[in-house]
Order: C-alpha cells, then structure tokens, then sequence
C-alpha cells in the first residue's frame, strides 16, 4: 500500500501537467483575437526581413512592439512554420488564418507551456510542507501545481484569447524558484532575459533590484537585523552588472550598432495609446473615468456642465483613442508615472529596511506588480496575471495570503470575461472559471480547515454578486432596450466593480505587507 | 477535500470537455446531398414540428422516409418535437417543412450543441454522479475515481458531442434504472429502463439482464407470496409504461406495426458499413451475405446470440445480485453487438455503459475495454474530421485512469476477479502460469497495435487495390478484442458464487 501510495505520489504532477496540456489541445478550435495575427505577422517579418528592418516594417497595422528577445523567438518558430504553411510567412498575407497556421501557432503556445511547467515544478520543491496532511490532495504542493498549471486566466489568454504569457510567466516563476533557492545570479540572469522578451515585467524590476543589492550584495546584516554597511561585496554587484549588461548587450546591442535604438524604443513604449485600453482594466483609473462619467452625466442633467463644452470622445467606443475627462482633471503619463512610483515605494522600501529572505522578496514583487496595474499608463486587464500568479505561492503557505488570494484570482479572472465574447465561447469560460474557482476555494479552505474562514462576510457578499453580474451583463443586458444605446454597460459595470475587489485586495496585501514590518503589538504584549 | 466540492470538479470538468469536442465538426457537415446523423436529428425535429403525430413514420409527400425517415421509438420522437419548439422560438427558418433540408450554419450548430449538453446535463450526468456517490462499500477516493473515470469516457463524447447523436439520453435513463434497482426500487427503475427503451430500441439489448435480475429477484422472494405480487407490479409497470409512450400511437393497429417496422428494419441486411462484431469479421473470409440467404442470416444470428446469453441469463436469474447484473448486463450488451442482426458501430456505447459501471472493481480490465471501444468507432470518427479530439480524449481518459486508480497495480488475479477460475484450472493443469503476467502482456501488446493503426489510418493513404484495409483492420482488432473480453466477463460471471463460497469460508 505504501508503495502504491509512492508511485502514486511520484506520478500526479505529470498527470496534471499533461491533463492541462490536453485540455489546452482541446482548445485548439476555438476562437483567437487579433493577437493570433500580431503573432503570425511577426513570423512573417522576422522570417524573410533582415534585423535592420524588423522595428520599421509597417505593412500591417500590428508593427513589431516587443523587444529583440521575443523577435528572435518568432524567427526561430517561423523556422518551423515553414513546414506546415508557407503562406503564413508571407507578409501581405494579412489575417492569413488556414488550419494549418491555426495548428502550428496553437502547438506553438502549448509546446513552449513546458517551460511553464517545469517553472512551477521547481516552485512546488520552493514550498513549506509542514501542514501536510496525509491526503494527496490536501498537500501545499499539491493545490499550488493546480492553481498554478490550471490556472484559469493563462488558459484562456494563452489558448483561446492567443498569447505566449505561459513561457514568460514560466521565465518568471524560475527566476523566483531560483532566488528561493539561493542561486541568485541565476535568478537574475532568467530575469533580465525575460526583461528583453517582453517588457511589462520591468513593473516587477523594482523588487528584483532592492532585493538582490540588498540581500545579495550585503552578505550580512547587524544583529538587530539592519544593514551592515562594511560586508558589501563588490565581486558580487560586478558579477550582477555582468550578467545584466551582457544580456541587455546581446538583446539590444545589435540594434545599438545599427542606430536604431529610438526607433526600437519608440516602438515599445507607444505613449500615443490612452491612459486606459478599449475596455477599461479593472484599477484605480477605471474607478476614476467612472467617477468623471457620473459627475459629467449628472452635470447635464442638472445643468451644472454646458453641453457645448463637452467634448464627443466616448471611452468605451472600442477604439485606443486619448481621452479628454470631462469634470476631473485629464490624466497624462507623468501622473500615472509618479502615482506608480509613490505605490511602490512603501514595499520596496520595507524590503530594504526589513528583508524577510526570499518571501519578503516575493510579497514586494506582487505589491509592485498590483501597484503597477493599479496606476500605470495604458494597462491591459491581462497584466492582472502578473500579481495572480506569484501570489499562489505565497497563498498555499498561509491561511492570510490565501483569503486575499482568492479575492484577488476570482475579481481578476472575471475581469478577463469580456476577452471572450463568441457564443461557443461563453460556456467554456463560463465552465473554466468555475472549475477553477470551486477548485481554489475547497482546496485552500482543506488546508488551512483549522484557521477559521479565508474570507469574512462582506468579501463573501462582494463575490457573490459576481454571479448576478455576469447574468446580467451576459444575459438580461442583451435583451433590454439599452442594448443599442449604451452599448458599453456591461464593460463599465465589469471592470468598475472589479476595480473595487482589486483595489480591495491590493490594499489588504499592503497593509498585511506593512504590519508585519512593524509587528508593534506583539513585542508589547 | 470535501466529496462534494470533488464531485462538481469533476462535473465542470467532463461538461468542459463535452462542450470543447462539440467545437469540432460533425457527421455529414458540408456533404449533400444525404450529410449525416446531425441532419438526421434536424431533420426529425422539422418532421415532428409541421406533420401531425399520425404521419411521422408513414411514408407521405411530406415525409419521405427515404431521407432520413424516424426510425427511433416515439420518445425520441417526442425528444425532436421539443426541441423544435424552441428551434421555432430562435430561428423558424431552422425546421422550416422542405426548405430547410441540410440546414448548415454556426448558430444552428451552437443550438443543436446546446440540445445535447441539456439531455446530457438533464440525464446522464446525475445518474453517473447519483451512482458513483452511492456505491456501496467504496471509499471515496474510489467513488471520485470512478466519477471523473466514466464521465471521460470517450466514446460516448465523441459520438454525441463530435458525430452527434443522443445517446447519453437512452444511456442515462438505462443508468437511472441500474441505480434504482440497485436500492431495491424495482418499479421506478422498470420505468426508468422502459424510458430508456422507448429512447432508443437498442437499449434491448440491455433487456435481458433487467429482465432475469427482477425475475430472479422475484423467485427469491418465494414465487407463490410477495415474490408473485413484485412480479405483476412490475408487469403493470412496464406495460403501463410503455402504453403511455405509445399512446398516440394506439389509435390503429397499422400504427403501431408501422412504427415497429421502421424500429426492426428487417430487410437492411446482416451488418452495415466496418462493424467490429463477428459477422463483419467473417465476412473477409467467407462473404455470409452472399453465401447464405437473409432469413437464414437472421435465424442464425438470433440462434448464436440467444445461446452465447443463455448461461450468463440462467445464472443471473438464479442466483441474483447486484454485482452480477452488472457484469451481465456487459456481458449481454457484447453478445448482441457481437453476434445479433444490423448491429452499427455505435452500439457498442451499450456495452461501454455497464463497463464503466464496474470500473471501480476491474479497473484494469475496464479500461482497456473502453480503450478498445473508442478506437473501434476509429473509421467513423475519421468520417467525421474528429482525429483531434478522438487523440486528445483518449490520452486524457488514459491519463485520468492511470493516476486515479493505479491501473497497472491493479492486474493480480485478485483484482482481476479471476482467482477461482485460476484456482480451477490448476486443479487440471498445475503447470498454468499466473493470469497476471498473461493479461499485462496482452494489455501491451493490444495498445501499441491500436496506437500503429491509429498513427496509420490517420496518416497513410490506403493501396489503392485494397482501399477499406485500414477500416477492416480497426474493426479485426477491435472484433478479436470484443471476444476476449465476452469470455473475460463469462468467467468473471460464471466462476462469481464458488469465489464468494470460498472467500466465506477464509473469513
């Protein structure tokens, strides 16, 4: 029985991994977005461009926006590609989609998911297995492989909507592994490749840059915990500097000896998009456009606001536009900037003054990423992943992080919703969502059983009413009159009340965050 | 975890995978001018919508029972009215009378998608949840097992979701009636089971087990005494039943004869298309269909079947139980699919029902069956453009069978219900090596044969002088299968009381 038990210990975290990669096959036929030409367009202009020309070509609309990295990635899949479909390598073929491409870009995301998983098969080895209990299903390693490799939000970016975020994310989730296991040149070294995959994650630099001049270069602290100037170690900022400048030399160099590095830059940082993405992700700034909206719409009415001044930009139309607010004052980059900036800086300095070892590390990083997402320019409701992932580690290890983990997975993940807009569609994120959202809430409530409630009853409420939310904006909506004049409701409605549990979340992580940096009563009592 | 919350896991789980397959393609899209089963169901509820009840299964100028005429009992019938209704509600244009004929399009296919996940959802699935919850002396661990084990089963995702058809509804009303004898409520699960019949006829080849359980069950409780009153209960009920059903139809007599000729169409020949069953077989050999004339194939067909069923029907009626009537009532289903008259390819989901019944038991053994049963619909599933999911389930249904019940440790004679008749024939031949290493070896064999052929029907194109090689080679395979495993469930069958006797004795 015993050894039965062993085998079996032994074989469910390949079990998962291919049951998802299974599930994800399954997905194949399903509806992709423009994402899936952006892709394939980028295929086509790696494959037959030179590198001189890969940040000018423009013969689609969808010009190359993500760095080298990412490029030479799309130039080695074409390489591939060549053997299903010539044609989708042909540049003028735009929104080129036969079954073939469709195959081979869907392989694609699926096959490079295997760094994901063993990205999150190093994780599992990164957590505290104290409370096990006897029952597979009630191991910490256990429920994070699934909120990790099911979760829900990857899958359907990644395998319906059409991205790559599973290998970045797989990029990520190893760095932290490694940083947990005390190898953290290596850590770095993942992480400043991923920086030139894909730029978003320069959100989450700030906690990589504290944390490893901090707990790597100091090699140690005062007795009472705080720094000790005199044990800096210079051979290890070189080696950091090394490695991060090698990498960024490999990545960017080549386009710096062409002269085109504006050119390249310009076109990561496109600051000509609005301050908010078509449909509004779900942080401070959608609550801010709401409250312009009702101010502006109530000025109207009662006559406080003279219509011709108003101008006619409506946010929601559906195209990435600037914006003019109508009451409150406009918003530009700076601001968003600076607001970042401020967010940050409270985690970031805990790091500093307080480390906690790889796990004060690891809440720094989600309290930037959520900061990020909170008050950053032009954010896409995806970005929320960025927080939702890495705080599954730290969410199977206390019954604290747990209850603002599934706050934050479920608002966040039903903020993806309207991504995915088909009718064949609906059921399966209707199904997905549920699947794993029943997953996250039994499981986490079996391992901490003996802490009491993950959540109280005002949070319970709040997620609650997702649900009526949903049956309107998916069902009722459609059927009232309203349907043809304000067709942006159900949106502003979804990322307005889902911008409340984030914002929710994100404070209760910070103030857990800051309150463990002064655990004032404690040493009183 | 809680078993619930398990159990809805799992739920979510097999309706994702249903609704997934259903993206695929289906049977006949895009063929005129006769498309396929999917036309078939629409073309029944444009059938049953605009011609009163009496012309249904009469050929008439509206009804041309050439095209897909109703060759199902009338609560399919009733089933396709239904679901017309709500067609006439969204889109009249979908059932219009003639004018609709091969009907193709995106939300057409979603509503029709849509009918089947209702009756599954409506079904099947609580039966499969309501049965694996209530499994007597299991654990839970084996109860979640055999839930999220039958739930994925393949086959019979594939043929509803993919080719399209409503098996789960007849399946799941035959489950019910599995589920409530087995809590001794004879009369609701003889109701049940009569649903089920009058869904679709082939669930009779579940018949016979139904009948011989409730008759043994009566002889048990004294033939003269109460035993005498279950019996005309149950009589009443399935008459009752089955008169209700049919009551529009109890008009006339030629009515009623109509309806039976379209249900048993005698005249369509011992075997239709690659069907792994022993005639198909045969018929590579020694073509019987040209050799012998119809009426004495249908003759000898009834002849072979009743008698390959009679020890298995003896034995249950006399010595019934609950463990039995499972094991007959796969035991039965794979004699009919095997040796009974115009068996198709799909019928072989009757047999897979009550194998997934007793997967807790022989997980080993019901594994592989069920393995073998989706590759036998191989050939059809090609038809249909569903090689994707056909793979894709497949190794996800492997992938769940292997990690939920340790399947390869399960293979000692133990497990596989085959210590008495092992201990037997030692008693004659003390040199008989051990069933285990036989049957693993077997296992392996059988499963990289049906991965090559599946890797070459998929990719290869037939020499043109033998052009149906692959599809006849499935259904060998399958059929050689089919036969081991009628012997395999015999054995488990007719060796059960001395196993039980002797384990009786050891306690």
């Amino acid at each position: 029985m015993a050894a039965a038990d062993g085998g079996r210990g032994g074989c469910w975290f390949p079990a998962l991994a291919l049951g998802v990669s299974l599930l994800k096959c399954l997905l194949i036929p399903s509806y992709h977005s423009t994402d899936f030409e952006v892709h394939r367009n980028w295929l086509a202009i790696t494959h037959n461009l030179p590198v001189s020309q890969w940040y000018y070509e423009a013969t689609s609309e969808w010009t190359l926006d993500y760095p080298p990295f990412f490029a030479w990635f799309e130039y080695a899949l074409s390489h591939v590609a060549k053997y299903f479909d010539q044609e989708m390598l042909v540049i003028q073929n735009l929104n080129y989609s036969s079954p073939a491409t469709v195959f081979f870009q869907r392989l694609s995301v699926i096959f490079t998911d295997i760094l994901f998983v063993y990205a999150v098969h190093e994780c599992c080895r990164c957590v505290n297995g104290k409370q096990a209990g006897k029952d597979i299903l009630e191991k910490p390693m256990f429920v994070l492989a699934v909120l990790l490799l099911w979760n829900f939000g990857l899958l359907i970016i990644d395998h319906i909507h059409f991205q790559y975020n599973g290998f970045l994310f797989g990029l990520m989730l190893l760095s932290v592994a490694r940083i947990f296991q005390k190898r953290h040149l290596e850590g770095a070294f993942l992480f400043a490749v991923l920086l030139h995959f894909k730029h978003i994650y320069i959100y989450v630099a700030p906690a990589y840059g504290v944390y490893l001049l901090r707990s790597y270069c100091f090699t140690a602290n005062m007795a009472d915990g705080s720094l000790k100037w005199s044990s800096f170690s210079f051979l290890r900022i070189t080696l950091l500097g090394l490695i991060i400048c090698l990498v960024s030399a490999l990545s960017l160099g080549p386009f710096a000896v062409l002269g085109q590095l504006p050119q390249v830059i310009s076109r990561l940082f496109p600051f000509k998009r609005g301050l908010c993405h078509a449909y509004w992700a779900p942080n401070f700034w959608a609550l801010y456009n709401a409250v312009d909206k009702t101010l502006a719409f109530a000025g109207l009415k009662y006559k406080f606001l003279d219509p011709e001044k108003i101008p006619k930009a409506s946010m929601t139309g559906g195209l990435v536009q600037e914006f003019q607010h109508t009451v409150l004052p406009s918003v530009t980059p700076l601001a968003t900037l600076i607001c970042t900036f401020i967010s940050i800086l409270p985690s970031v300095f805990c790091l500093w003054f307080k480390p906690q070892g790889p796990r004060g590390f690891l809440r720094c990083l989600i309290l930037c990423s959520l900061s990020s997402f909170m008050f950053g320019w032009h954010v896409h409701e995806k970005a929320i992943l960025l927080a939702i992932l890495p705080l599954s580690l730290l969410s199977v290890e206390s019954p604290k992080y747990a209850g603002i983990y599934l706050i934050l997975t479920t608002t966040g993940h039903f903020s993806l919703f309207p991504l995915l807009f088909t009718p064949p569609e609906i059921p399966v994120k209707i199904l997905l969502m549920l699947l794993f959202t029943v997953y996250c809430f039994s499981s986490l409530r079996a391992l901490f059983r003996k802490a009491g409630p993950l959540l109280n009853w005002l949070e319970t409420i709040y997620l609650i009413h997702l649900v009526p939310l949903e049956i309107f904006c998916e069902i009722v909506f459609p059927l009232t009159a309203w349907k043809l004049k304000f067709p942006f409701i159900p949106l502003l409605l979804t990322s307005v009340y889902c911008a409340l549990g984030i914002i929710y979340a994100w404070l209760k992580l910070y103030i857990s965050v800051l309150t463990e940096f002064y655990p004032p009563l404690k040493v009183f009592v | 975890m809680e078993k619930w919350s398990l159990m809805t896991i799992i739920v979510l789980l097999g309706l994702t995978v249903r609704w997934l397959v259903s993206f695929g393609s289906y049977s006949g899209a895009g063929k005129p001018p006769m498309y396929g089963d999917y036309e078939a169901q629409r073309h029944w509820q444009e059938i049953t919508y605009n011609l009163p009840i009496k012309q249904w299964y009469f050929n008439t100028s509206d009804n041309n029972l050439q095209y897909w005429g109703l060759d199902y009992p009338p609560l399919t019938a009733y089933h396709s009215l239904l679901c017309a209704y709500v067609a006439k509600l969204i889109n009249p244009n979908w059932i219009a009378l003639h004018a609709s004929r091969g009907y193709e399009s995106q939300p057409h296919k979603l509503f029709m998608r849509a009918t089947v996940l209702v009756a599954d959802l409506l079904v099947y699935i609580p039966a499969v949840i309501v049965y694996c919850y209530y499994l007597k002396e299991t654990s839970t661990k084996k109860k979640i097992s055999s839930a999220i084990c039958i739930l994925l089963y393949p086959g019979l995702i594939l043929i509803d979701y993919g080719h399209f058809q409503y098996n789960s509804v007849s399946l799941g009303f035959a489950l019910w009636g599995v589920l409530l004898l087995s809590y001794d409520w004879d009369l609701l699960g003889s109701l049940a089971f009569c649903l089920a019949i009058n869904y679709k006829q082939m669930e009779l080849y579940h018949s016979l087990p139904f009948f011989c359980f409730l008759l043994g069950k009566c002889f048990q409780k004294g033939f003269t005494g109460k035993g005498l009153v279950l019996l005309i209960k149950l009589a009443f009920t399935v008459v009752a039943s089955f008169a209700v059903c049919w009551l529009p139809f109890c008009t006339e007599v030629e009515q009623i004869l109509q309806v039976l000729r379209r249900l048993f169409p005698i005249d369509r020949g011992l075997f239709e298309d690659k069907v792994a069953n022993i005639w198909c077989t045969l018929s590579i050999l020694v073509k019987i269909k040209d050799v012998l004339s119809p009426q004495i194939q249908l003759k000898l067909s009834f002849a072979i079947t009743f008698l390959s069923l009679l020890p298995t029907c003896i034995k249950l009626t006399l010595q019934p139980s609950l463990r039995g009537f499972k094991f007959a009532l796969a035991s039965c289903a794979l004699s009919f699919f095997l040796f009974s008259f115009q068996v198709h390819e799909k019928s072989i989901l009757l047999v897979s029902l009550p194998v997934c019944l007793i997967i807790n038991e022989v997980p080993f053994m019901s594994t592989w069956f069920l393995l073998v049963s989706t590759f036998s619909l191989l050939p059809l599933l090609l038809k249909d453009g569903l090689l994707l999911a056909y793979i894709v389930t497949t190794l996800g249904f492997i992938t769940v069978c292997v990690t939920s019940f340790s399947m390869f440790e399960k293979t000692s004679e133990d497990d596989l219900q085959l210590k008495s008749l092992s201990l037997s024939i030692r008693g004659y031949m003390p040199s008989f090596k051990a069933f285990p290493e036989i049957i693993k070896s077997l296992f392996l064999v059988s499963v990289t044969l049906m991965g090559i052929l599946t890797l070459m029907s998929a990719t290869l194109n037939p020499p043109q002088r033998l052009p149906d090689i692959f599809p006849v080679s499935v259904s060998v395979v399958s059929c050689l299968h089919f036969l081991f495993f009628l012997m395999y469930f015999n054995a488990v069958i007719l060796w059960d009381s001395r196993n039980g006797r002797s384990q009786k004795k050891t306690s």
